[in-house]
């Protein structure tokens, strides 16, 4: 521990370059390597949706994202992400919180089920919702064709990120540090919000960011439950595949370039507010 | 009595940490509680904070019973080994954090800040995280951030424990220093004897979830209650059935005294200015330990015939007993 906190004085090692400000050989090539990777699988299908989006015009790509359909899926799609992220911040830092600091019966295989909704195939996880909340539900709930049934769809794929994002983080809180909280007269509720969750806030705003995105391009696990149905239950997705299967390449580019840039402003503003929270305490 | 601690007893699980404990704390002064690894010092003073609840027995705080009550409302600083610096704040909300959550006004936090900063000689780090200073100085600032909300007492746990040797040094004469101008009851705990001697008004030596003396410095050097303190607090050697420091060892060449046990010098070994002599009695080796300058006029060299005793009125305690005898009892000359 001393060892550990001797470390994190000098955290940031001065990046390698050379006096004049350049780069020594090897971390030349790192970073060489590093982009043209990160360009070969990003960058450049990126530009491409991007260049084919706007090579009908500008006027062409407005039409194509204010159609009243195409609207209607961007906006059931980013509202129910968000939604579903909040409610995942909340919840995944509870089931996080339960899994490290509680001991009870059933925690191991707890500790596997978290990650179920992960492993499974999407489409088998739309046949397991359908069967389980459909017109056939053995629970009597039925939200088949419904706007609930995406937001179902997007909470059972998205469940395992901030749980097992925060929880590594969490384990590795010094206890102490909340006894010291506590003996300066701090109340649990004070020394959560104060102590622990500026510890946890790079942690759950990148299991926030993930959560997020999973439910953006979510397709298989909702196709089956939510029934497509235009303006009500059509997610951004599958109006993406049903523009590619009428042939409306611009269309769908379109579509998918307004998704990016949604989804860069989330990211963005997911990190704003997790320095704030990480500096406030 | 600042600290009124009765039959305190703590368990974890079949391991016994302390085992009906009183020890009575007084106001204001500065005391140790010494002992080895796992002898329960560290439960006792978790105990003391609320940080952990006895089994049985009670604490009571400045004349108040705090045995139920939560480490939040008992008053008390708590300094811990490993510093438990909030990580995120720079050293000024770090210790500003006690009067924050108590709603004190701004401009009170401010003046209250600067001086603890001053006091602990912070002032040109307050901006700074905890991650950019020494050792040293964060466990300087965890004793500011604990002395901010003015407890009725002051407690370290191993506060200088995970600093290297020459700054815990510094840090425990500052410490002295800092009490006898704060004057707040304070107590440490502490695994080293030249610590306690050096700091301390009061030790109260804990081993095994037993308290087994307490006392100042003083008596608890020159009259230790048996032999587990007398080994703790110092080097010893045994002579016959005896304990005894290893300076209070004298060694003579020649004469025939009768109570003096006949040796023969085995080994010597000089360690800066103090020198080593180890004699062999037949049945057992005594060391004797004496300045250069002492051995020098001796004259003394392996293989040489020396009489060894104890020097009069020296503590000595019976091996494996447990009452004290006085140094007056050994055989004088």
């Amino acid at each position: 521990m001393s060892e550990a906190a001797a470390g994190t004085v000098r955290r940031r090692r001065p990046p390698a370059t050379t006096a004049g400000g350049r780069l020594t050989r090897v971390s030349g090539l790192g970073l060489g390597v590093a982009m043209l990777w990160f360009s070969l699988l990003v960058l450049i299908p990126l530009a491409a949706v991007v260049a084919t989006a706007v090579a009908g015009g500008w006027d062409g790509f407005w039409r194509a994202v204010t159609n009243d359909q195409t609207a209607a899926a961007i906006q059931l799609t980013v509202g129910t992400a968000l939604l579903v992220t909040v409610v995942n911040v909340v919840m995944g830092t509870l089931i996080a919180w339960v899994l490290v600091r509680d001991r009870f019966a059933g925690q191991r295989a707890l500790e596997v089920l978290i990650d179920v909704p992960f492993a499974l195939p999407t489409i088998v996880a739309g046949l397991v919702l359908l069967s389980l909340y459909g017109p056939d539900s053995p629970l009597g709930l039925d939200v088949a064709n419904s706007r609930a049934a995406v937001f179902l769809a997007f909470l059972f794929v998205t469940l395992p990120f901030v749980v097992r994002t925060v929880q590594p983080v969490l384990a590795e809180l010094d206890r102490e540090v909340e006894e010291a909280a506590a003996s300066l007269g701090a109340s649990r509720f004070t020394t959560f919000r104060r102590i622990i969750l500026p510890a946890l806030a790079p942690a759950i705003a990148a299991g926030a960011a993930l959560s997020f995105a999973r439910g953006v391009s979510e397709y298989g696990s909702l196709v089956l439950l939510s029934g497509n149905l235009p303006m009500q239950t059509e997610v951004t997705s599958v109006r993406i595949l049903s523009s590619i299967e009428n042939d409306n390449l611009d269309n769908a580019a379109a579509v998918a370039t307004v998704l990016l840039a949604i989804s860069f402003a989330v990211i963005v503003a997911l990190d704003v507010i997790q320095r704030r929270v990480g500096r406030r305490g | 009595m600042s600290i009124e601690i009765t039959g305190v007893t703590k368990r974890f699980g079949d391991f016994v940490a302390l085992e009906d404990v009183s020890v009575s704390i007084p106001s204001g002064q500065l005391t140790a509680l010494l002992g080895p690894s796992g002898g329960g010092k560290s439960t006792l003073l978790r105990i003391i904070a609320g940080l952990e609840y006895a089994d049985a027995g009670t604490v009571g705080i400045e004349g108040l019973d705090a045995t139920h009550l939560p480490a939040r409302k008992r008053g008390v600083g708590f300094v811990f080994q490993h510093y438990a610096a909030f990580k995120h704040l720079s050293v000024r909300r770090n210790i500003a954090f006690g009067l924050e959550i108590r709603k004190r006004p701004k401009d009170e936090i401010r003046h209250r800040v600067d001086e603890l900063l001053a006091l602990v000689h912070l002032e040109q780090f307050a901006e700074r995280l905890p991650a950019q200073l020494s050792g040293g100085q964060r466990q300087r600032m965890a004793l500011a951030r604990a002395l901010a909300v003015e407890p009725k007492v002051l407690l370290l746990d191993e506060p200088f424990g995970a600093l290297d040797a020459k700054v815990r040094k510094e840090l425990r004469e500052w410490l002295r220093r800092l009490h006898d101008e704060v004057h707040v009851t304070t107590v440490f705990v502490t695994h080293d004897q030249e610590e306690a001697l050096e700091v301390a008004d009061e030790i109260v030596v804990i081993n095994e979830g037993r308290v087994e003396q307490i006392g100042s410095p003083d008596q608890l050097y020159d009259e230790p209650a048996n032999d587990f303190v007398m080994r703790f607090l110092g080097p010893v050697t045994q002579l016959g059935d005896l304990l005894v420091r290893p300076h209070d060892v004298t060694l003579t060449t020649g004469a025939d005294d009768p109570d003096a046990v006949a040796g023969r010098v085995a080994r010597v070994v000089r360690v800066g200015f103090e020198v080593r002599v180890e004699v062999s009695t037949g049945e057992q080796v005594v060391l004797a330990t004496m300045t250069r300058t002492e051995f020098l006029r001796l004259g003394v060299d392996a293989g040489t015939t020396v009489s060894v005793r104890v020097v009069p009125g020296a503590p000595v305690v019976p091996v494996s007993g447990s009452s004290v005898r006085s140094g007056l009892e050994v055989p004088a000359r």
